[in-house]
């Protein structure tokens, strides 16, 4: 990109190959889209696999939907809604100057992500009750029609790649709580809130397809 | 032109600074595309040496010097390599590495420390490959077809662990790749005053970012099948194996072109510096390499054609195939069309291109063959395909990579290598080559399967034939390791442009000093203005020949 | 270009964050709500529209798509097509199996294995299971033929 060169304002955070803090910025940003891009394949595979069965095997998944509790999937989804705004306002607060309003923002979305996982924890671990666990370690006998077994196979490596997904995210945004608090970041840079941000709201995308292909359709 | 004299003043990327650990933890794109290049060729030559072993045993139909559930590891270890130790990133992420910023006119690529990660998790990938031999070695193919790959008792997990994490690897070079192209061209450098070879890598990149997450997911199913037994692709849980082989080609029917592309962009360079010649038709192989990327994804089930895919699915593949065949047409005429009336100079990077040329239209050709529905199902699994897909790779990219290596070697190390002794490989080379694998074409013809250890006395003759050119080969291989380290230690020093080319990575010095130009450039002049500008190589300045004077003829 | 990084970017009213946040709870709802409906196929239909109407709001507005260069949705938009490709062409197989050869028809077991047997066992069980059914052909039970069956029609 022709950018000119700015010798005027030279920060630190500005790395060397670059000539301006725009050109940094720009490039990071489509860096993190690209990255976005490779996730969002990364889950299709996944997704294929749902399209697929769900194809083959209709009643099964609609029979085997029934055992997941939607109001513990509503209840997570309106969780992850609620992060991806307060993730969305720290970065906001972080455009305005406030270092404190970013930290505490960034806390509440940590927050959130980690009600997320109890309530994950506690509908896994009645699955794992029940039998309703993937492949060949499926016991349970209630679940009429083909192969359950192959719904929960999918259910929980949707849920879980999601799950480790969230973790992932958690420990960046610890890191990010981190660097505000040393001063790392300004109303002139933050692009590494902006990073974290694009990648929890994408995190929160895969949950907003994930609900309803298994707790309200099947 | 830099100044000659200012050679000596300025330390280069290899002088300064100093030390083993100003490697290892290097960001500079030039030192890591160098300890790519050690890394591919290190691997090149044990798949190259397995290659070797295996056409020994195959030379009669018994036993000779291994069993057959040797032989089974050994041609997966083969394949594994070859593909995703050496071709992936072969030319990407060694040669592209080095010459892109350049060839751009930036610093470095757009996220340096991502560059050196990509090279550290690319060896973290290559010890679980290799551990995966000592830990039983996998006899699967480096398709890892299932439920064979489920339930066969080698060491698939490791294998496949080593591939997810090399596919990381390929992700982060293509991700910075196309920030960098995006981002950091020199002022003036607008798409289409781009070198083709940025384009190349451009549309490779873009297949590496959208097809190597669907091999890491393929993959972690895979480990999770043998795991937990999740049972999607297995046929005694209700699964589909033939899904697995959705999911593996969707990435691996575009990793070929991931294979291929980045060479056509050698190609397009080597051809157009050495005909002497503004390139033909500079937007048409621009726009066919985006399009030979686009088309690559809707072709993968060509490869399943007799896997139990359903014949409506295989007509639309079939279909979809031919498609291939018109960006990569127009891509062999444009340079076909350069080299006419060109002032041509058959140095050793031309030579190797117009092997390319004659090598990858004979594996393009045999590819449309095979991508024709009936006939496919004859030549399935023979040694056609064999010799089809070793035209287009190794008569193709490796070709395109010899290219590339003999057309940057110069530039990267400051040497020039024996000419003599370069030709004279070029043709051991290409002579092997054709001895090897023009015989499996008619070999699967005949109706010989792919991966057998043994085989009837009939094919005794193709087969001895065939590993005589092996032979051939590795010698040819081994005379251009011995020459290339001669040049590395005591050859002729280089001079900023040996050979008089028009794109930005020969207007620094030789080899480039650490931050690759002394000062910021700007573009004055088009990769191909061969119509406007005229440059001496200074190759030819120590070696005169009559075809220099044709470099100055407008 | 300021000489200040980043003075280029948008700093949406805090009203936006707030109104969409509060759209997507509404969304939220009502396919919960739709769900609880027998509609059949719409049933799928409306889940699915409500959720990409969703995930837009997401995209547009917290991902800044609506504001920042266009290049970012077109790789966004990139990511998406070629996913469908993917799905589309794989299904394109297993959606026409026995369009044309009706023994090609059954993708895959009817019943896997692991329901046909006393406890869980291991997967090399399960090959040991097939292959005993396949050579010797002593066992008669209606489960393993079928799996013998669809491992010849594969």
């Amino acid at each position: 990109m022709a950018t000119s060169h700015t010798e005027t304002h030279h920060p630190n955070w500005l790395q060397h190959h670059f000539s301006s803090p725009f050109q940094q910025g720009e490039s990071s940003k489509l860096g993190m889209w690209l990255f976005l891009l490779t996730e969002v394949l990364f889950f299709g595979g996944l997704f294929c696999a749902y399209a697929v069965f769900n194809a083959w095997y209709p009643e099964t998944f609609i029979n085997a939907h029934k055992s997941l509790s939607w109001p513990l999937g509503a209840t997570n989804t309106i969780v992850l809604i609620a992060s991806s705004v307060t993730m969305a306002l720290a970065i906001r607060s972080m455009q305005l100057g406030s270092k404190k309003g970013t930290l505490i923002l960034l806390w509440s979305t940590m927050a959130l992500a980690a009600v997320f996982l109890v309530i994950k924890y506690f509908e896994y671990s009645h699955k794992f009750h029940l039998g309703q666990l993937p492949g060949e370690y499926y016991t349970y006998e209630g679940i009429a029609g083909t192969n359950p077994h192959i719904f929960f196979s999918v259910y929980f490596m949707m849920t879980g790649l999601h799950g480790i997904h969230v973790i992932a995210g958690m420990i960046v945004i610890g890191w990010m709580i981190y660097r505000t608090s040393q001063d790392h970041f300004s109303s002139d840079y933050y692009t590494p809130i902006e990073m974290t941000g694009l990648y929890w709201h994408l995190v929160d995308l895969v949950w907003i397809f994930l609900f309803p292909m298994f707790y309200l359709i099947g | 032109m830099s100044n000659a004299a200012a050679t000596a003043a300025v330390p280069s990327y290899l002088q300064e600074p100093k030390g083993i650990k100003s490697w290892l933890l290097t960001v500079d794109h030039k030192r890591i595309g160098i300890m790519y290049l050690a890394a591919i060729m290190f691997f090149f030559f044990v798949g190259g040496a397995l290659a070797v072993i295996l056409r020994t045993e195959l030379f009669r139909p018994e036993q000779i010097l291994m069993d057959a559930d040797t032989y089974n590891q050994f041609f997966t270890l083969h394949g594994a390599i070859m593909i995703f130790l050496f071709i992936i990133p072969s030319i990407p992420a060694a040669l592209g590495n080095f010459i892109l910023p350049l060839m751009l006119g930036a610093k470095d690529v757009a996220f340096p420390r991502l560059n050196l990660a990509s090279w550290y998790v690319y060896v973290f990938g290559a010890i679980f490959c290799v551990a995966s031999i000592v830990l039983g070695a996998v006899d699967t193919g480096w398709t890892f077809y299932t439920p064979y790959s489920t339930t066969t008792s080698t060491s698939v997990i490791s294998m496949t662990l080593g591939v997810f994490i090399l596919g990381f690897s390929s992700i982060f070079t293509g991700l910075n790749f196309i920030v960098t192209i995006h981002k950091l061209r020199m002022p003036g450098m607008t798409w289409f005053k781009m070198p083709l070879m940025v384009w190349g890598l451009y549309a490779t990149a873009i297949i590496q970012v959208l097809a190597t997450p669907v091999l890491a997911i393929t993959l972690v199913l895979l480990i999770m099948e043998r795991v937990l037994g999740v049972g999607i692709f297995d046929p005694a849980m209700g699964g589909d194996p033939v899904l697995y082989q959705h999911f593996f080609w969707f990435y691996s029917h575009p990793a070929v072109y991931i294979m291929i592309l980045p060479g056509m962009g050698i190609i397009s360079e080597v051809i157009a510096c050495f005909s002497h010649r503004k390139i033909f038709g500079y937007k048409p192989i621009a726009y066919s390499s985006l399009g030979i990327a686009f088309v690559s994804f809707m072709v993968w089930g060509h490869h399943m054609f007799t896997s139990g895919q359903s014949e409506i699915a295989a007509m639309i593949f079939s279909f979809l195939t031919f498609f291939v065949g018109i960006p990569s047409g127009i891509k062999v005429f444009n340079w076909v069309t350069t080299m006419y009336k060109g002032s041509i100079s058959l140095e050793t990077p031309m030579v190797y291109a117009v092997m390319f040329l004659f090598l990858f239209m004979i594996g393009g050709f045999t590819g449309i063959m095979l991508g024709a529905l009936a006939l496919d199902v004859h030549l399935h699994d023979t040694y056609f395909v064999v010799a089809h897909f070793h035209y287009v790779m190794m008569g193709g990219t490796v070709m395109a990579f010899l290219a590339g290596i003999h057309y940057w070697w110069p530039k990267m190390f400051g040497r020039l290598y024996s000419e003599r002794w370069a030709k004279v490989t070029a043709l051991v080379i290409f002579v092997g080559f054709n001895m090897t694998f023009f015989s499996q074409f008619i070999l699967g013809a005949q109706g010989m399967p792919r991966r057998y250890y043994s085989y009837l006395d009939q094919y005794q003759p193709l087969h001895g034939f065939s590993s005589v050119g092996a032979w051939v080969l590795g010698i040819g291989f081994v005379i251009m390791a011995v020459y290339l380290t001669a040049s590395f230690f005591n050859g002729r020093k280089a001079g900023p442009n040996p050979w008089g080319a028009l794109t930005y990575e020969w207007e620094t010095l030789t080899p480039p000093p650490q931050h690759n130009f002394l000062k910021d450039v700007v573009l004055t002049h088009g990769p191909y203005d061969y119509d406007k500008v005229t440059v001496v190589g200074d190759f030819y300045d120590k070696s005169p020949t009559d075809k220099q004077h044709m470099a100055g003829k407008v | 270009m300021s000489s200040n990084g980043q003075s280029h970017h948008h700093i949406l009213p805090l009203s936006v964050y707030i109104n969409v946040g509060l759209a997507l709870l509404v969304l939220t709802v009502l396919t919960v709500v739709v769900a609880q409906m027998e509609l059949g196929v719409f049933n799928t239909i409306l889940a699915m529209v409500i959720a990409i109407t969703k995930a837009s709001l997401v995209a547009l507005f917290f991902m800044h798509l609506k504001y920042d260069n266009k290049l970012y949705l077109i790789v966004f938009l990139a990511a998406i097509a070629f996913l469908g490709l993917f799905i589309i062409l794989s299904m394109a197989d297993t959606e026409t199996r026995g369009d044309i050869y009706e023994f090609r028809g059954r993708p895959i077991n009817e019943d896997a294995v692991i329901y046909n047997r006393p406890g869980v066992a291991g997967i090399d069980t399960l090959a040991g299971e097939v292959a005993d059914t396949v050579t010797a052909a002593t066992d008669t039970s209606a489960a393993n033929q079928s799996e013998s069956d669809t491992a010849g029609g594969q």
